[in-house]
């Protein structure tokens, strides 16, 4: 009966839905090449830049004198090394241990309480003030600057990060997995270390690497605090060179060859963090906690 | 003749020898009260299944055998709860002692984040100290109890994770068993499982009666008439009915609990 074609009708209802969708996308999709287009053009500059300073040199030579030609890093990677190594020793059981406490009595305690709001101030607390706290009460007090200072301002700055990523990991483990642990007759530490703790190990490492990133590219806390050293030292009880002050000094400086360390030297951070980020993420996504 | 009558006579008196009594129990969620003097016998080697519509109470009532509410702030028991004849209700009783001798597994299989072997290894670590040899046989002797042994016995050291849900519920069951409890508790344990894996666990519980006492909370009515030696009946945190399951299902002597299992209710 009905031989003709039937003629799709369009309904002005989705008529109008289809253009706030098709607007919608199109703004979003802008904002994203705006964004994109800074990081990418950040990027292409440091490869640029920093791709040009690298060399052998820079590997095998400490920072060079004023007005003197070449030199190298290896005396701020070295303390960068040592400076970011020694606080993250420091800070990752000290903010494992405090993650599980809270994990474990935040809800019943108002001191994990406190603790958990405070850690959540220190995370969000600008380094430059950290740093100056340290110097206050540590360099101001020895009477110079040195590596320990550094590395207390840097594990300061991590402990919070691995305090509240090992929480946070340890709240995703369902109360159930717990009770089959308890159900055995095992006492709470040993739920808390071998069952909670274990399920998400992969996310509380994460954690870790995390902070170690931040940590590895903060220059504010180590200018009140390791200083700088001109010359290679691994007496952690004196001033020690790192990467992110002699990039700072030599950045703003009128010799050629210092810039171009500068940039070779950002170019080396950036990578490292970059690096830790893919890992940590690679490692997270292996794990999710049922 | 005689001694024959003898022989049931001792059959039927083992088989009433009560191994959990429960008076006069009430329990609290907060101030909600979830369950009203509830008086029941637990008897050794035998199945008690618990059942009625959700939230009737039966899960509240298993989770008082081993304590299990003790984890929670703000939830209490009253009344007795005699486990050969001590009240484990009583302040000083040791709730990991007596989890150790009443086992539980729930409703969800809940594998440890470790290998299989490691699965069954932690519970008996907590309390006995084995050489590898003995931990092995231990290990073996479970899972062959949980009927897993020839499905992971060439892949022990895999994690538990990597099992498939029947196998974790199994491997979850090995683990309760290889403490060798005197208790076996089961929440719902075949609720996530699919047909095949749920007829292997309710051989398993046939098998598993031959040396443990077990308690078992059920949605499903045949699964409760097919494992079961005595069944209780719940109802909005009362015991409506409890006797031998043959005597609940064929001849109930509640009108209530006739319309729940005929499905005219719930």
């Amino acid at each position: 009966m009905n031989s003709a074609a039937v003629k799709p009708v369009i309904n002005p209802v989705y008529r109008k839905r289809l253009m706030v969708h098709r607007v919608g996308i199109a703004l979003s999709v802008f904002a994203m090449s705006l964004g994109l287009a800074f990081l990418v053009w950040i990027l292409a500059t440091l490869l640029y830049k920093g791709f040009g300073a690298l060399s052998v040199d820079m590997f095998t030579h400490d920072t060079p004198a004023p007005g003197s030609e070449g030199g190298g890093l290896i005396n701020a990677i070295t303390g960068s090394l040592m400076l970011v190594g020694l606080s993250t020793a420091i800070s990752t059981p000290i903010g494992i241990l405090a993650g599980i406490y809270l994990a474990e009595y935040g809800e019943e305690n108002k001191v994990a309480a406190i603790t958990r709001f405070v850690t959540d101030i220190m995370l969000s607390a600008p380094s430059i003030v950290i740093g100056l706290f340290v110097y206050a009460l540590y360099v101001a007090n020895a009477h110079h600057f040195s590596g320990y200072a550094g590395t207390i301002a840097l594990a300061l700055i991590a402990v919070p990060v691995v305090v509240r990523t090992t929480d946070n990991m340890l709240r995703l483990v369902p109360n159930s997995l717990l009770e089959a642990a308890f159900a055995l007759g095992a006492p709470r530490w040993k739920v808390a270390m071998l069952v909670r703790l274990r399920a998400v190990k992969a996310g509380v490492v994460t954690g870790v690497l995390l902070a170690l990133a931040r940590i590895s590219g903060e220059t504010a806390p180590l200018l009140f605090t390791a200083l700088n050293n001109q010359f290679f030292s691994a007496d952690m009880n004196a001033p020690i060179a790192n990467l992110p002050v002699v990039i700072y000094q030599f950045a703003m400086s009128p010799y050629d060859n210092w810039r171009s360390l500068a940039w070779g030297g950002a170019l080396l951070v950036t990578f490292s963090v970059l690096a830790l980020n893919i890992l940590s993420r690679t490692l997270f996504s292996q794990k999710i906690p049922n | 003749m005689n001694t024959q009558l003898t022989n049931e006579k001792a059959a039927a008196m083992t088989a009433k020898r009560k191994t959990i009594e429960i008076s006069g129990l009430n329990f609290f969620y907060g101030k909600t009260q979830s369950l009203t003097n509830v008086n029941l016998d637990i008897h050794e080697k035998q199945v008690t299944a618990f059942i009625g519509p959700s939230g009737c109470g039966k899960s509240t009532l298993l989770r008082t055998l081993n304590r299990m509410y003790d984890l929670y702030p703000g939830q209490r028991a009253e009344g007795a709860i005699m486990y050969r004849g001590k009240n484990i209700l009583d302040a000083d009783q040791d709730v990991n002692m007596l989890r150790a001798k009443v086992g539980m597994v729930f409703q969800k299989p809940t594998p440890f984040p470790m290998s299989i072997y490691d699965n069954i290894a932690f519970g008996v670590r907590l309390y006995e100290d084995l050489s590898k040899g003995e931990m092995d046989e231990r290990v073996e002797w479970a899972l062959k109890k949980a009927a897993l042994w020839t499905e992971v016995k060439d892949k022990l050291s895999k994690s538990g994770l990597s099992l498939s849900g029947g196998q974790q519920q199994r491997l979850c069951i090995a683990r309760g068993v290889a403490v060798k409890p005197d208790v076996l508790l089961l929440d719902e344990p075949t609720s996530a499982l699919d047909p095949i894996s749920t007829s292997k666990v309710e051989e398993l519980i046939s098998e598993l009666k031959l040396d443990y006492t077990i308690a078992i909370v059920t949605h499903n009515m045949q699964q409760a008439a097919r494992c079961s030696d005595y069944t209780a009946y719940m109802y909005l945190g009362e015991l409506v009915e409890f006797g031998e399951t043959d005597q609940i299902f064929m001849n109930p002597a509640r009108k209530e609990t006739q319309d729940y299992i005929t499905g005219r209710f719930g």
